[in-house]
């Protein structure tokens, strides 16, 4: 039988190893650090489609993120989707800032884009971002170039 | 007809077994639980079954998980790669391990290293009339023997798992960035964004935590109930290793219905 002092010492060891790999995993692999909930501010916005956007996408500004979304909900009274935005309390936007809907890559996901505008008065939470532009729907969009193709007539296009 | 009869006699006494079987597990696990109370009380019992559950565990966990880590970023890095996004490694190693490979493995290794070890003890110690023997001097074998190393490798076993991942991370990290030259600010960055600390991380824990009690709980009743021959142990230890094992994938399978629904 081992002595308990030499027992316990390596049962410690063990206990410290198991709670630094446990530490390892929220903070640097979940990053946990990163944008607390306490100092953020909310802001929300308007869109008529969102495509693809997913609650916890990143919201960026100049390709920096400042923030996460935090909500996404059906408007019934004007039929729009309204996105909840977290913004770090450090990056203060102008009230005219306006807000896109954009794809990181070409088949990446789906992040909102903050524009800022040349207001003095800041964003306080609570207020909602009166420009916004929706996502871009690929079949839409292919849709509306079928259509104009078709409108140029056909003895335009067997020019070519 | 006396053979169908003896057929529904056969059958009859197979599930009476059972259900009684099951039944005496409940109150066996409930008789552990109410018991704990010595394994906290008393809690250097509790250190030495932290110390043969967990610090004997830690080899094993460590060594696996490096290499479950190290094959997931060279297979991951294969089929990445072919679609030009050989970056998002580190979030395929990482959500692999934390949400699923983590807990799993290291709870499949731990069934197999520490509960055939718990299971093989206490039969033997059943066996050699040992647990008899602690019931003629009054003291209670369930909260002196079962409770410690029930909660031994309860609390052993999140910690175990961290390290599996932690560890698998690592080996990632190595293959991935050091070996094959994946950019290591993209690998660490894209990683930190796709893992949700409360969805995964936490539910990792949470499936780990599930996991001990199910192997743990499983290897101290088979070595409780363990007929009291050198056969009767070798049975229970395979059979501990062999229930907790399925029980493990199945109620991974359960949790994670009910955890990753898929938003």
């Amino acid at each position: 039988m081992m002595k308990r002092s030499t027992l316990d010492l390596w049962v410690g060891v063990f206990v410290a190893i198991g709670f630094g790999a446990l530490l390892f995993l929220s903070l640097k692999v979940a990053n946990l650090t990163s944008l607390d909930a306490s100092d953020v501010y909310k802001v929300k916005a308007r869109f008529d489609n969102i495509g693809g956007l997913k609650v916890r996408a990143p919201v960026k500004s100049a390709g920096v993120v400042v923030g996460r979304i935090s909500d996404i909900r059906f408007m019934t009274d004007t039929y729009e989707a309204e996105v909840v935005m977290s913004i770090d309390t450090r990056y203060p936007f102008p009230r005219d800032t306006s807000a896109k809907i954009l794809t990181s890559g070409l088949l990446g996901d789906q992040y909102v884009g903050l524009q800022a505008g040349g207001d003095t008065v800041n964003l306080k939470t609570g207020e909602t971002l009166k420009l916004t532009q929706s996502a871009i729907v690929l079949e839409s969009l292919i849709g509306q170039f079928l259509y104009s193709k078709a409108a140029e007539g056909p003895e335009k296009s067997e020019k070519k | 007809m006396t053979r169908v009869l003896a057929l529904v006699t056969d059958l009859g006494s197979r599930v009476t077994a059972m259900i009684w079987r099951a039944g005496f597990a409940a109150r066996f696990f409930w008789a552990t639980l109410r018991h704990s109370g010595t394994a906290f009380r008393r809690f250097h019992l509790t250190v030495r079954e932290l110390y043969f559950a967990g610090v004997l565990s830690l080899i094993i966990i460590v060594v696996s998980g490096l290499f479950v880590g190290m094959v997931l970023g060279l297979q991951g890095y294969d089929t990445l790669a072919r679609y030009g996004s050989s970056e998002s490694l580190g979030v395929l190693v990482a959500l692999s391990l934390v949400r699923e490979l983590g807990p799993v493995v290291a709870a499949l290794l731990f069934a197999s290293r520490a509960g055939s070890a718990i299971t093989a003890e206490i039969g033997l110690m059943k066996a050699t009339e040992q647990l008899d023997a602690m019931e003629m001097m009054a003291v209670d074998p369930v909260a002196r023997v079962v409770a410690p190393r029930f909660w031994g490798g309860v609390l052993s076993m999140p910690l175990l798992a961290a390290l599996f991942s932690a560890m698998g991370i690592f080996g990632g990290y190595l293959v991935g960035v050091v070996l094959i030259g994946v950019d290591v600010g993209q690998f660490w960055s894209q990683m930190q964004a796709a893992v949700d600390f409360r969805e995964d991380v936490v539910n990792g824990v949470i499936k780990s935590v599930v996991f001990g009690i199910a192997v743990t709980g499983i290897a101290v009743f088979e070595g409780y109930d363990a007929p009291p021959t050198a056969e009767g142990v070798s049975r229970a230890t395979t059979r501990t290793v062999v229930t907790s094992s399925l029980a493990v994938l199945a109620l991974d399978f359960v949790l994670t219905a009910f955890m990753f629904r898929g938003i």
